[in-house]
């Protein structure tokens, strides 16, 4: 083809293309989105980025599972509501002996699981004993340990007895790992799971969509809801399309913060931004040097903004923290002034701890991409006081092997989603290879405690210890920002746990 | 020929044997385990121990590799580590996915790319040329995905005709599951159309420059008929090969266009078995995508040997 041609060829295509884009992304075109709103509605479909691996949450630590399936399939003895407080779950309620060391817990009459059997205390025991047992692939095995023995005495009636007092012991109860199952159907529930809540499982298009549908036999409250679908859709871009063409009704976890204001500015939508149990730390290999010196952990606390942070990985969605607490829960102290952002402090530690030049460290990164995003920035504000970081992405499976489980890292940075995880820095073998006796005598008071006043002012305590060794550097807590339909009622603003409670939901 | 049909199928199956060492050592040398993906951050690893038994993988690898390829010799692929499903099912219900939008993809762009190449051969060095050579550069240049996003831009969210990706599945009849497949297929489409266009074009002004088309028209032929009988055959023989071939990369490009369009395919099957670290899954899938590239290769070379016998006598 000749030149003048090829050119003329070149230049019609440009203008193609750019009148394409030009009209597509010309404001109006977004803005004219009018979802599909029906006052009459009873269904409800439910954005999620992650698809469940599978549907049992008693053998599996993917929160999906728990987002698809938590109180609204499967119920625990006890359960957490929207507030993060603990209420009756399948047990109507239950009595704590004065030592702390025996509970009994009552079941509710006429519970069935979704096959037609009988909900009742030799399931129970049959569902606590599997998840303790030798063979048992719960992910959350040591919410279990302290169990000495389950007894059934009666149909409606299972006591536990406990080795030594857990304080947290009816919260973990409510976890979806300690969900109910019954002997006939747990072998299948990875794939048709049977639960006694008020929505039974109906399909799984592999891929793409679950679809849960009223239980016409629950024998509590009935919800609003007649059908649930939760769809998945991972990348960033499509999550806002299907949002913007009325495909989903509500999308909860929505972590593409910058998508957010453009829903905010529309009336057909609205935007909650709440809480999660997620605090989010610079992991530190305490026991690599140089961070085996506290001076080089509060040195590289000092040169940290977390201002800056929190407005570019969350544009502004998040509360900065300074130990490992959520400042939403009673027990919260705010530590966050104990290491100002001051970097000619930290390069003054830095020196102290003999690093007058810095020093060249690495930090493993995993997939999230408020890891990712964070890391640059954290990456670039060392940089400013002389430490020299490489960043190193991995994927999920490598970054468990190697930094969690191997603990071959200096840096990394992860959200601890699990709620109250503050313990995780008693673990002897945890990958921090943080010790302190402080911290571990503070902590078996806790587990001693009770009182929820004096177990407050412990974990006020640990927050302290926490943060004066500076263990991590502690930078925001995760937000929980849902993106709805303006008409959806109902939605659980904050995340005390990992789920997608649909029970209490109704369309306007 | 039959010499040549053995040593195709040899070489197939050696193929096939090589790709199932490589992917195996590759899944061993990278770090991750399922077990612990599986159970996460809070996992006590007496459980995660008990895991990795329930999922054969405390076997040491020789014995592990022979399973896995002795079972695929009797048509078993294995149980997926993350879904506990069989794969062959796993595979069969993403294939029902991929496979009709890259049939669909096929068709579309062959029906785009030639009446366009052939218009464009025929009006060489004019406006409609220029046009259609526009076209193709655009179709070429423009990411597939990002030209995905337009389409859900305009067709989902501005028009509403159709919703922003996903897939009803099959049993919800073949009306709405086909829709589905729509956008993403044209999406798919577009950049092959693009480049078959340029190559039917090419083909056909190769042709038009055959001495028998020159008597064609020296006989008085309109235009018209010179194209349809005597160009479009001829000119097809290269186009053909060449759509053979796009099949394969039909498939690979679904990976993407799956993603953007939310479809369960093979792709994203792929995608987040790797994500999971879902050993059995990534080995049989990567297996099969190469024995099929294989296969169709052969196929190929087999269906070009039946046509013309050179390749049988120098190969």
């Amino acid at each position: 083809m000749p030149n003048r041609q090829r050119r003329a060829a070149l230049a019609i295509t440009m203008g193609a293309v750019l009148g394409l884009a030009g009209a597509l992304a010309a404001g109006p075109v977004l803005a004219q989105a009018a979802p599909r709103t029906d006052p009459a509605r009873t269904d409800l479909v439910v954005g999620m980025r992650l698809e469940p691996p599978h549907l049992d949450p008693t053998a599996g630590a993917a929160a999906a599972i728990d987002e698809v399936t938590y109180a609204n399939l499967y119920e625990p003895l006890t359960r957490i509501d929207a507030e993060g407080k603990v209420v009756p779950g399948l047990a109507e309620r239950w009595e704590v002996s004065a030592d702390g060391l025996t509970y009994t817990f009552h079941l509710r009459k006429g519970a069935k699981f979704h096959d037609g059997t009988a909900a009742d205390s030799a399931d129970v025991k049959f569902s606590l004993d599997r998840a303790r047992g030798a063979d048992s692939v719960n992910a959350q095995k040591g919410y279990f340990a302290a169990i000495a023995g389950v007894e059934a005495p009666d149909a409606r009636t299972v006591t536990v007895t406990l080795s030594r007092p857990d304080g947290l012991f009816l919260f973990h109860m409510a976890s979806g790992d300690a969900a109910i199952v019954a002997p006939e159907s747990a072998g299948a529930n990875k794939q048709t799971p049977v639960g006694t809540g008020p929505f039974k499982f109906e399909r799984w298009v592999a891929g793409d969509r679950v679809v849960l549908v009223r239980n016409p036999d629950y024998d509590g409250p009935k919800p609003a809801l007649e059908r649930v679908t939760f769809r998945f859709i991972s990348d960033p871009a499509a999550q806002v399309a299907a949002l913007k063409a009325g495909d989903i009704d509500s999308f909860p976890q929505f972590d593409t913060y910058e998508a957010l204001p453009q829903f905010r500015d529309d009336g057909a939508f609205t935007v909650m931004v709440g809480t999660t149990e997620g605090e989010t730390i610079l992991g530190t290999n305490n026991a690599r040097k140089p961070f085996d010196d506290v001076r080089v952990r509060r040195a590289m606390a000092h040169a940290i903004d977390r201002k800056t942070l929190i407005d570019g990985v969350l544009f502004g969605n998040g509360a900065p923290i300074g130990s490992h607490f959520p400042p939403h829960r009673a027990g919260y102290v705010d530590l966050t002034g104990l290491y100002p952002y001051d970097p000619d402090k930290a390069k003054e530690l830095l020196a102290e701890a003999g690093h007058p030049d810095g020093f060249a460290t690495t930090l493993r990164l995993p997939p999230p991409i408020y890891a990712r995003r964070s890391g640059e920035l954290i990456a670039a504000m060392l940089a400013e006081v002389g430490v020299r970081v490489t960043i190193e992405p991995m994927e999920w499976a490598p970054w468990l092997e190697k930094v969690f489980k191997g603990k071959d890292y200096d840096l990394t940075l992860i959200a601890h989603t699990e709620p109250l995880d503050i313990d995780i820095y008693g673990r002897p073998d945890y990958y921090f290879n943080y010790r302190s006796e402080r911290f571990n005598a503070v902590g078996a008071e806790l587990d001693r405690t009770q009182d929820s006043a004096k177990r407050n002012a412990l974990y006020g305590e640990q927050q302290r210890i926490l943060a004066e060794d500076a263990v991590n550097g502690f930078l925001f807590m995760l937000p929980s920002a849902t993106v709805q339909k303006s008409a959806v009622q109902g939605m659980w603003v904050n995340r005390p746990i990992q789920a997608n409670d649909v029970t209490g939901v109704r369309w306007k | 020929m039959l010499a040549f049909l053995v040593r195709r199928l040899l070489t197939l199956a050696l193929t096939a044997w090589l790709a199932t060492l490589v992917v195996f050592a590759v899944l061993e040398a990278i770090p991750g385990d399922p077990a612990l993906v599986m159970l996460g951050t809070s996992a006590q690893p007496e459980a995660v121990a008990a895991l990795r038994a329930q999922m054969g993988l405390d076997r040491p690898w020789p014995v592990r590799y022979a399973g896995w390829v002795g079972g695929m010799l009797h048509g078993d692929f294995g149980t997926s580590l993350t879904y506990a499903r069989p794969v062959a099912g796993l595979v069969a219900d993403r294939l029902a996915i991929t496979l009709p939008l890259a049939g669909l993809a096929l068709v579309l762009s062959a029906g785009i790319a030639i009446p366009l190449g052939l218009f464009a051969a025929g009006q060489q060095g004019r406006a409609g040329d220029w046009a259609v050579m526009a076209f193709g550069q655009m179709g070429i240049a423009v990411p597939g995905f990002w030209f995905a996003i337009l389409l859900i831009l305009l067709f989902s969210v501005r028009l509403g005709w159709f919703s922003a990706g996903g897939f009803p599945g099959w049993e919800a009849g073949a009306g709405p599951a086909l829709k589905a497949l729509l956008l993403p297929a044209v999406a798919l489409a577009l950049p092959e159309a693009a480049i078959l266009a340029r190559i039917t074009r090419t083909a056909a002004l190769d042709t038009l420059r055959e001495e028998y088309v020159r008597t064609a028209v020296a006989k008085g032929l309109p235009r018209r008929v010179v194209l349809r009988r005597h160009v479009l055959p001829n000119a097809l023989i290269p186009v053909a090969t060449i759509l053979g071939l796009q099949f394969s990369f039909l498939v690979a490009g679904a990976v993407v266009v799956e993603n953007v369009f939310t479809l369960p395919g093979l792709g994203r099957l792929l995608y987040q078995a790797i994500g999971q670290h879902d050993l059995i899954v990534v080995q049989s899938v990567v297996v099969l995508l190469a024995v099929t590239v294989v296969a169709v290769n052969a196929l190929v070379d087999i269906a070009c040997a039946a046509i013309d016998p050179r390749p049988r006598v120098t190969a």
